[in-house]
């Protein structure tokens, strides 16, 4: 018998951790640094077990409250949600490690900052409930704009001020979306949802058609879909590193709400809203795709670069998603991992280029880059194959899968035609950057690298948790590779789970509350009778 | 009637709030998101219906039906979202009033959109 809690700490660890870290954090930064290491590594530890229990293929639910669906707010665990919950972990101790190479001490609050950021995502991965999804986003999103600022500068100032307002203006979308369900549909647990918005009447099927098509939009600003995304290379690019790579898992939750709700809700038993996303979806993720790798091959630094490719990478896994049918979404999960892995790791390494380059920065022109050259090319070839889906690593089999799985549909010549495009464009990309970075007579001298001016972003001198960090990652990226075989395994099974939400509905509605340990009313009622 | 007042108040407010929210100056854009998220706040209390003098707490006179009794859920909602909104404006205003003291403006971009836009 396995502890029925588990399932909360993912969520509470954190919170606790990030409030104890306010008081803690200007007095102690050792203790504060020691604090949020192990707290974040006790969430990668609780992520592996709920994993293990999670691929039995049950879907855990478990009542917060304890009150019985759908009244009280349920959390639930599924394949797909124990993969991100582990994404997250994995994740979060690479940029927490990196952070601790100097970047944590930058600014006030970022361990606390970064448990809340954690506690967000995680919450957002586990609910089944809409509004609280929507409480899990906030969350994530108050903590990524603290994060954001870490450190300050006008350049991250500005991005900023375009970020929040931006996801403010989402935040007001999804609560109409969120309200106007409820409006309709009389609840907002998932679950409940997907058994009562097929069953409304054709009167109701233009709002709620509406309603869902408001949802992905939120989504989309989230998972930078293509007429939301032009947040995303400015803000990635102006965040510290640490921050860039924890936000690689940020655009991850909007991927992972569509997905959820494309599947559980406004999937093939739907009714009105059976696939009323897929025809916007799949052409807009096919633009995504196409304008992200374009944008990866005109980017001037090689941080803008970095973040059109993974706006290229969130059209690619909103392709799958999409496309609708189990075996591209799980090439989908699969190409996740490695993608998410990837992005955090390049935006380490673009940190390390910068600090050896000096002054040249990130600017992609040719520049001395000193003793530090060969580790940071070979790095960096390793990542740019497995991002840029080249064999032999998990990027490659990744994109393979998802050929394979698109090849089958309608289109399947132009989406498998424009996926090996946008490939071939970010190919290019890297290959460029990465020759005029590492290759080029001004980098090939190994000679003196001109100190940068003193700038309030300047990348932090070189730190043994850097290269602890990188290998991390690195080892990571050739396991995803090497472990090919069980990861598409679990993808698999995980894809064919959210094709079956009749086991999650079952799953949610079916958890008992706990019965009471004493019973106030009870209690009273009896002394008032016992009286004469 | 109350319905037709509601939903021109609503519809005012968002397209006050859109409209605020495209203008180049930071503190304009702070007052459209405002605006916007009262919009969307009032959307959320509307619906759970539109009821005068309706109790949302139930009582032993009337049977406890939504026809006699006002829907508690979103005005539960409605709180949480109101505390939301509120401390995202504040987080915006300090972000805002940042900017604008370390770029010397406060156009959103942090920079002035050249002369001929200043007139």
């Amino acid at each position: 018998m396995t502890w029925p809690h588990l399932i909360t700490l993912p969520v509470v660890l954190p919170l606790m951790a990030g409030a104890l870290l306010v008081l803690v954090e200007g007095r102690h930064a050792a203790l504060a640094k020691a604090l949020g290491m192990a707290s974040t590594l006790a969430v990668l530890a609780t992520a592996m077990m709920l994993t293990w229990q999670a691929d039995t293929g049950a879907v855990q639910a478990y009542l917060l409250g304890n009150w019985a669906a759908p009244y009280g707010i349920s959390l639930a665990l599924d394949r797909l949600s124990a993969l991100m919950l582990l994404l997250t972990g994995v994740v979060g101790v690479a940029a927490l490690l990196y952070a601790s190479g100097g970047d944590a001490q930058r600014g006030a609050h970022f361990q606390s900052l970064f448990q809340f950021q954690l506690m967000g995502l995680n919450g957002a991965f586990l609910t089944a409930d809409l509004f609280n999804l929507f409480v899990f986003f906030e969350v994530l999103l108050i903590a990524s704009y603290g994060l954001l600022l870490h450190g300050a500068g006008a350049a991250r100032l500005r991005a900023a001020t375009h970020y929040v307002s931006f996801n403010l203006a989402g935040s007001a979308l999804f609560l109409v979306a969120v309200s106007l369900l409820y409006g309709l549909a009389g609840t907002l647990n998932m679950a409940d949802l997907a058994q009562r918005v097929p069953a409304l009447g054709p009167d109701r099927l233009l709002l709620v058609q509406s309603a869902a098509l408001m949802l992905i939009v939120v989504f989309g600003i989230k998972a930078a879909l293509l007429p939301l995304y032009f947040w995303l290379p400015a803000t990635y690019g102006a965040a510290s590193a640490p921050v860039a790579a924890l936000f690689a898992i940020m655009t991850k939750v909007g991927v992972y709400a569509t997905l959820r709700m494309c599947t559980l809700v406004f999937g093939a038993d739907g009714g009105a809203t059976a696939h009323v996303t897929s025809p916007w979806l799949e052409s807009l993720a096919l633009a995504t795709l196409l304008l992200g790798s374009v944008g990866a091959l005109a980017a001037r630094q090689l941080r803008a670069m970095l973040g059109n490719v993974v706006v290229a990478s969130a059209g690619t896994l909103l392709l799958a998603v999409a496309l609708g049918r189990p075996g591209t979404v799980a090439a989908g999960l699969f190409y996740l991992v490695n993608s998410t892995l990837v992005a955090a790791a390049l935006f380490l390494l673009a940190d390390r280029v910068r600090h050896a380059r000096g002054s040249a920065d990130d600017q992609l022109s040719p520049a001395a880059m000193g003793a530090a050259r060969t580790t940071l090319g070979v790095l960096f070839v390793l990542f740019a194959v497995s991002a840029a889906g080249m064999p032999p690593l998990a990027g490659f089999m990744g994109k393979v899968l998802l050929l394979q799985a698109a090849g089958q549909g309608p289109w399947a010549g132009g989406i498998v035609a424009t996926i090996l495009a946008a490939s071939l464009l970010t190919l290019v990309a890297f290959a460029r950057s990465g020759s005029t970075l590492f290759w080029k007579p001004g980098a090939a001298s190994d000679g003196p690298v001109i100190a940068p001016p003193a700038l309030a972003d300047a990348p932090m001198p070189t730190h043994w948790a850097h290269g602890a960090s990188l290998a991390w990652l690195a080892v990571l990226i050739v396991s995803c590779a090497v472990l090919a075989a069980p990861l598409s395994r679990y993808a698999a099974a995980a894809a064919q789970q959210l094709f079956d939400p009749a086991a999650y509905r079952q799953a949610v509605f079916g958890a008992q509350p706990a019965p009471p340990a004493f019973d106030v009313r009870r209690e009273m009622r009896e002394r008032k009778a016992a009286k004469p | 009637m109350t319905a037709a007042l509601v939903s021109i108040g609503l519809g005012t407010l968002c397209a006050a709030g859109i409209y605020l929210m495209l203008r180049p100056r930071t503190f304009s854009v702070v007052l459209g998101l405002t605006l916007l998220s009262y919009a969307a706040n009032l959307f959320i209390f509307f619906m759970g219906r539109i009821r005068i003098g309706a109790l949302p707490i139930v009582d032993a006179q009337r049977a406890p039906t939504l026809a006699h009794y006002a829907d508690p859920l979103p005005q539960a909602l409605v709180l949480t979202a109101i505390v939301i909104s509120f401390a995202m404006t504040a987080l915006l205003l300090v972000i805002a009033l940042r900017a604008r003291a370390e770029t010397g403006s406060d156009h959103v971009d942090g920079v002035e959109a050249g002369p001929e836009a200043r007139q």
